[in-house]
């Protein structure tokens, strides 16, 4: 089975500050950690290979920075790296981000399935891993919390949702995003760590996507963003104290006049 | 202080200390109260390959020697030295084999021992056989093609959870010293079973049992080198694995620094940070002055000992004492450090005080290692 995996290099959430003039991410001397929720996509595919055999490959379109991000998913059990990288990608909203990968992606060509994580801790969008399918016009199942087998032409998929799990099959390839609960991501191994430090990391331009100038960065964006700010906090906060019974008269007390 | 390590031996370390800060230091108080064996973290150090780091390559080890396993133990050790001892414990059982075994033992259970599929243990101590090895009473008679052992084993470390045993039992008894022979047993060996498990003030996540062997009977290959020098064996075993002993009480040293700096910076008494206190930073200038002497001792002697085979004795004893010695003293001012709360079992200095006694214990007591040393220094001493 040929699995690609899709990876994002974020902020580090436990170090997240914001630039006070424009109420952007400030990424100046925060640590860079691979996206979470790519950790368990990128430790579900290991997971398959060792079951079914095959490869894994990682694929990032991020600065040249990123290379050591695809390292470590090297170090934890990746095959290949693949880093996209472009000037011109810079400023990419969802859709051209969707547009870039689903071009480097088509210049891989040869894979069975594709795993995302279900979203990345900066953007927070989710749209990324249903975008790229429909741009490579293959299946996709958001939520994946576990992959229960899976045959040469078709996989089941167990859905997270809110009240249970659905329990999907569906046609190879196709693009799964996966949830925490999916699995635990392994610590890297010392051979994992040794092939990491040699490994050609392959790099690919815009150039050698084929790309469409118009479809990339801030330039084939459709998001622009306006203004970004920090809601204000309105409403008021008040404790109630004392036993539970008194606790209910209390609130009883205050809410009767809104009834 | 900077040790110039390899890049190959940064990553050891790298790998080691991930272990340790994600796995072994968020389970090592729970793991100290239900005494269970850690196996879901010993899982984890076999698939980052930690398990083969001083196996050769031959047989689907690292290659990597003393040093490098020093390396790894110092990091786990620094988290739970439970857990470095139930890791270590697989080492010392593969020595015998690695050191004395026939080629096809090691083809046979290096490889397996290498992945960590299987564990391996170490049994010499006997009931009348402690510092005295002399005094063992486990007999092997060959009958046919197979060797029928008799006797019990006692605090034999991994007992129950390994699957490869190396044994030594008396093989001829007219020939003392020299009538002793090293055997693999396998778990699953007809006559083999287990003692209950001992209950200990510490390192309680790794499993100390008996080994019974009541007409075991095993295939007479299973000899680890020739018969008679199984008491060779077991010395060059216990100088080659003692710098693994060494080195967890420099592991352990140095988890009790951490804690008491960490905690004497946020104490506040009298209005300062207990850190600020001349009595306070004495005693954690000596401990980390004596944790970084037997981290530097405990390296000299495992690069020794990977440099120079037929002279390890010496140096392997040095450091096992030094750095166990070390352990002790330093656990206990970590618990003085954080006083009333370094008492309560909330707090990890005391489980770190009770881990360290062992070290001073076992792989030979440090008085027996005194007197290696000083045997050594006669011999020295008289050659010149």
């Amino acid at each position: 089975m040929k699995i690609i995996v899709c990876v994002k290099q974020v902020p580090d959430a436990k170090d997240v500050r914001l630039d006070p003039k424009t109420n952007t991410l400030s990424r100046e001397g925060v640590q860079a950690i691979m996206n979470p929720y790519d950790r368990h996509a990128l430790e579900e595919a290991v997971r398959l290979k060792e079951l079914h055999g095959g490869t894994v490959t990682v694929v990032s379109m991020g600065p040249p920075q990123a290379e050591e991000m695809l390292r470590e998913a090297v170090s934890c059990g990746a095959d290949e790296a693949v880093l996209v990288s472009d000037r011109a990608f810079a400023g990419a909203d969802t859709w051209a981000t969707t547009y870039t990968l689903s071009q480097a992606i088509k210049k891989i060509d040869d894979f069975d399935l594709i795993l995302c994580g279900k979203q990345a801790i900066d953007g927070d969008t989710a749209q990324v891993g249903p975008g790229l399918a429909e741009r490579l016009d293959i299946p996709f199942v958001a939520y994946v919390r576990k992959i229960n087998d899976c045959t040469a032409n078709t996989i089941r998929a167990e859905r997270l949702m809110d009240d249970g799990y659905d329990l999907l099959e569906v046609p190879l390839p196709a693009l799964f995003t996966v949830v925490k609960e999916i699995n635990e991501p392994r610590i890297p191994s010392l051979k994992g760590k040794m092939k990491a430090k040699k490994i050609d990391i392959a790099k690919m331009t815009a150039a050698d996507i084929e790309a469409d100038p118009e479809q990339l960065g801030l330039k084939g964006s459709t998001t622009q963003v306006v203004r970004v700010f920090s809601p204000e906090l309105k409403g008021e906060r008040a404790m109630l104290g004392g036993t539970p019974d008194e606790q209910v008269a209390q609130l009883y007390e205050k809410l009767s006049p809104l009834l | 202080m900077d040790y110039f390590l390899s890049e190959e031996q940064q990553m050891i370390v790298d790998v080691a200390r991930q272990i340790t800060d994600e796995m072994i230091v968020p389970q090592r108080a729970e793991l100290d109260e239900t005494e269970d064996y850690p196996r879901d973290i010993l899982t984890a150090i076999a698939k980052a390959d930690l398990y083969g780091l001083y196996i050769p390559e031959e047989y689907g080890g690292l290659g990597g020697g003393c040093f490098e396993i020093v390396l790894a133990l110092e990091q786990f050790a620094r988290g739970c030295t439970g857990v470095a001892t139930a890791f270590a414990a697989s080492a010392l059982g593969a020595y015998p084999i690695l050191i004395s075994g026939s080629e096809e033992l090691k083809q046979k259970y290096m490889p397996l021992i290498a992945s960590g599929e299987k564990l391996a243990a170490f049994a010499l101590t006997e009931a009348n056989a402690g510092s005295d090895a002399s005094g063992i009473q486990t007999t092997a008679v060959l009958d046919g093609d197979e060797w029928v052992l008799n006797g019990t084993k006692q605090w034999i470390t991994n007992a129950g959870e390994a699957q490869i045993y190396t044994v030594i039992a008396i093989t001829d008894k007219s020939k003392g010293p020299r009538g002793a022979t090293m055997f693999v047993v396998e778990d699953t060996d007809p006559g083999f079973s287990y003692g209950v498990k001992e209950k200990k003030l510490g390192i309680r996540c790794s499993s100390t049992r008996e080994l019974i062997f009541k007409d075991c009977r095993i295939p007479k290959d299973r000899v680890i080198g020739r018969i008679g020098m199984g008491f060779i064996t077991v010395m060059k075993t216990l100088d080659q694995s003692r710098p693994g002993i060494a080195i967890l009480g420099v592991g352990l040293g140095q988890g009790a620094l951490d804690e008491a700096v960490n905690y004497a910076k946020q104490r506040v008494q009298f209005g300062k940070p207990i850190i600020s206190f001349q009595a306070v930073q004495h005693i954690l200038a000596d401990m980390a002055i004596q944790t970084e002497a037997g981290r530097a001792l405990v390296y000299a002697a495992a690069k020794h000992i990977d440099a120079h085979k037929n002279d390890m004795s010496k140096a392997s004893s040095m450091c096992k004492v030094f750095a166990t010695d070390m352990a002790m003293k330093v656990t206990t001012d970590a618990v003085q450090v954080l006083a009333g709360y370094g008492y309560m079992r909330e707090y990890p200095v005391e489980k770190m005080m009770r881990d360290a006694k062992i070290l001073q214990i076992y792989e030979g007591t440090n008085q027996i290692q005194r007197n290696v040393i000083g045997q050594e220094l006669n011999k020295e001493y008289t050659r010149s």
